[in-house]
């Protein structure tokens, strides 16, 4: 079953309301980011992971781990829309006994490959699966979805010097660059830039893309698993709060879930959307 | 059993470098991670034989845990090594990545406690156990010498789940033999006694062994019990050992705080309160020395285990 660009777009929108919806339900959790890696989100499941969402655990599935687990509701979202478990659950987010924690925990449901929550691990998790890949000769491709703001801490970095070094091939990070953080803005806080250089002195190959361009996020990807000599970096330029313009570019939507009326006007503006989405700008 | 007719001296880190070997030999999914310690942690005899399977990732103990925590998603076995104090380092992504999914990720602490000598403070885990103790499923093995070492890299390389073995620089007594039974999880009564148990784990059980001698020359009958596994702790093996003898010494190479001794303590509290005294560091930093002054210093010696029955035999009188 494959997807053309427009029907990725499609399912991105639907994405995105599902996640106003959850968040509402929730009353709490991080918007900005979430809504801003919905164009990630459905081209890697649409469009680039050989998976099978009836068969979450197959062997040869390529792994899919997010490293800054606070946006999860983008991950779970998708997750209900290619079928891995019933859409019904969304509105459980952070609900006791549910098993969509407000923060990823591993297995918790089916295609929630590592736990997250406390940033800057789900690299090094990705890079063990990698090595686990390279060394038992299987053909599966590892991605690894993270923060900018969680390039801030160490381990990341400890991270890329081991699978830059030891060519960890199979290895691609996409890093969503929408520079907000909890507090402010990235290069206010502790600036990442030149954060291109830092990822290339690092032994990465490095990419730079609109991360709302599902063509180009879909190539980058694939372009990704041809390049054998290193592991690939991809920078995925977002906005954070896509789409919802109350809440497009502003950290003040990191951590905070829409009340009933803005969760109203945001599913308003997305229905909007409808129809008129191929990116003519 | 008197230990003495065993009277070879080594150090439980040979015995985890030994086994890990032998368990390879047959067991392709075992994987040896360290940061930058294979010789320190005796990693290296694996590291050499299996040179395919191991990978020095440099000294980035976060990492190392986290790519551990992949490899065994994808059925490997990974055995991490560093020294006890440096797993610390990462105790946010030990209890994250890979307690919370309870990944199948074996941690190997060296150079637990005052005996690692000269390098001081910073290189001595005296808080290891306490650290690791309060993780929901972590298992944590505190071997009494070489060759419950071996007994116990086995054991942890058979269980699957996370798993914390703790080991020493120092050369100690070897108190066990190859038939001695082990069984993770079960404690193992050494010497039968009926005025004190004194339960021990680590270098200190030979300690407590000793002091059992001593003891007996003022006709004070002690029993001593190697309480290998401190988590699950073994509440039978604490509360049959508390009816028995009706007072308790623990003895361990860690702080009094939160180890060994904490762990008895709640058993006790909660089950059958017993007068109880600890042989441990108190609430202090060690320093440099050798392991012979420091063990004097820290009173972690088989005398300072002979003054704690004497008190505990005091209070078991009066209470």
């Amino acid at each position: 079953m494959s997807h053309t660009i427009q029907d990725i777009e499609k399912i991105a929108l639907t994405i995105r309301e599902d996640i106003v919806r959850m968040l509402l339900a929730a009353g709490s959790g991080h918007s900005a980011g979430s809504l801003g890696l919905a164009d990630v989100f459905a081209a890697l499941y649409f469009g680039v992971l050989r998976i099978d969402p009836k068969k979450p655990w197959w062997e040869d599935r390529d792994r899919l781990l997010l490293s800054n687990g606070h946006v999860c509701p983008v991950w779970y979202a998708t997750l209900a829309e290619a079928g891995y478990f019933a859409k019904d659950l969304l509105l459980t987010l952070r609900k006791l006994g549910s098993p969509l924690q407000g923060h990823p925990v591993i297995h918790a449901l089916p295609g929630v490959e590592n736990s997250s929550g406390s940033l800057g691990q789900g690299l090094s998790v990705a890079c063990g699966m990698a090595l686990a890949g390279l060394l038992k000769k299987k053909k599966y491709h590892v991605y690894c979805v993270m923060g900018d703001g969680e390039q801030q801490e160490g381990q990341v970095w400890e991270a890329y010097w081991f699978a830059g070094t030891h060519r960890i091939s199979n290895l691609t990070v996409i890093i969503d660059r929408n520079n907000i953080q909890s507090e402010g803005y990235t290069e206010d806080i502790a600036p990442l830039e030149p954060l291109r250089e830092k990822l290339e002195a690092f032994g990465w190959h490095v990419m730079e893309i609109d991360g709302h361009n599902v063509e180009s996020i879909m190539n980058s990807c694939r372009e990704a698993r041809a390049i054998l000599e290193k592991p690939v970096a991809i920078i995925a330029h977002t906005i954070a709060g896509k789409d919802v313009q109350f809440m497009e570019g502003d950290f003040r939507w990191h951590a905070k879930p829409p009340n009933k009326e803005q969760a109203m006007e945001a599913l308003k503006e997305l229905r909007t959307l409808k129809g008129k989405i191929s990116y003519e700008s | 059993m008197n230990h003495n007719d065993v009277s070879d001296l080594r150090a439980t880190r040979d015995g985890f470098g030994e086994s890990l070997c032998e368990i390879a030999k047959s067991n392709d999914n075992i994987i040896g991670l360290c940061a930058d310690l294979t010789e320190s942690t005796r990693m290296d005899a694996f590291a050499h034989q299996f040179p395919k399977r191991f990978f020095n990732v440099g000294i980035a103990e976060q990492h190392m845990v986290g790519m551990a925590v992949g490899l065994s998603l994808e059925g490997y076995v990974p055995f991490v090594a560093t020294y006890g104090v440096f797993l610390g380092r990462a105790w946010d992504q030990i209890r994250v990545s890979v307690c919370l999914g309870k990944a199948n990720v074996k941690l190997v602490g060296s150079h637990a406690g005052v005996t690692v000598g000269a390098d001081g403070a910073s290189a001595q885990a005296l808080e290891d156990i306490a650290l690791f103790r309060v993780l929901p499923h972590m298992v944590i093995v505190c071997p009494c010498d070489v060759v419950e070492a071996k007994k116990a890299t086995i054991a942890l390389a058979e269980m699957v789940g996370p798993a914390y073995l703790r080991l020493s620089r120092e050369k100690t007594p070897v108190v066990t033999r190859k038939n001695t039974p082990f069984v993770l999880g079960r404690a193992e009564t050494l010497k039968n006694g009926k005025d004190v148990s004194i339960i021990a784990c680590g270098t200190m059980v030979s300690s407590a062994l000793d002091a059992a001698l001593l003891l007996a020359k003022e006709q004070i009958d002690v029993g001593v019990v190697n309480m290998h596994t401190i988590s699950p702790i073994d509440k039978a093996a604490i509360i049959d050992a508390a009816k028995h003898t009706h007072a308790i010494v623990v003895a361990e190479e860690h702080q009094a705080l939160g180890g060994l001794g904490g762990a008895v303590a709640e058993v006790l509290a909660l089950h059958c309160p017993t007068p109880m005294e600890q042989v441990a560091v108190q609430h202090t930093f060690g320093e440099s020395g050798t392991a012979e002054e420091l063990l004097v210093q820290y009173k972690l010696t088989s005398h300072d285990i002979v003054r704690a029955v004497k008190r505990v035999l005091r209070r078991k009188t009066k209470e």
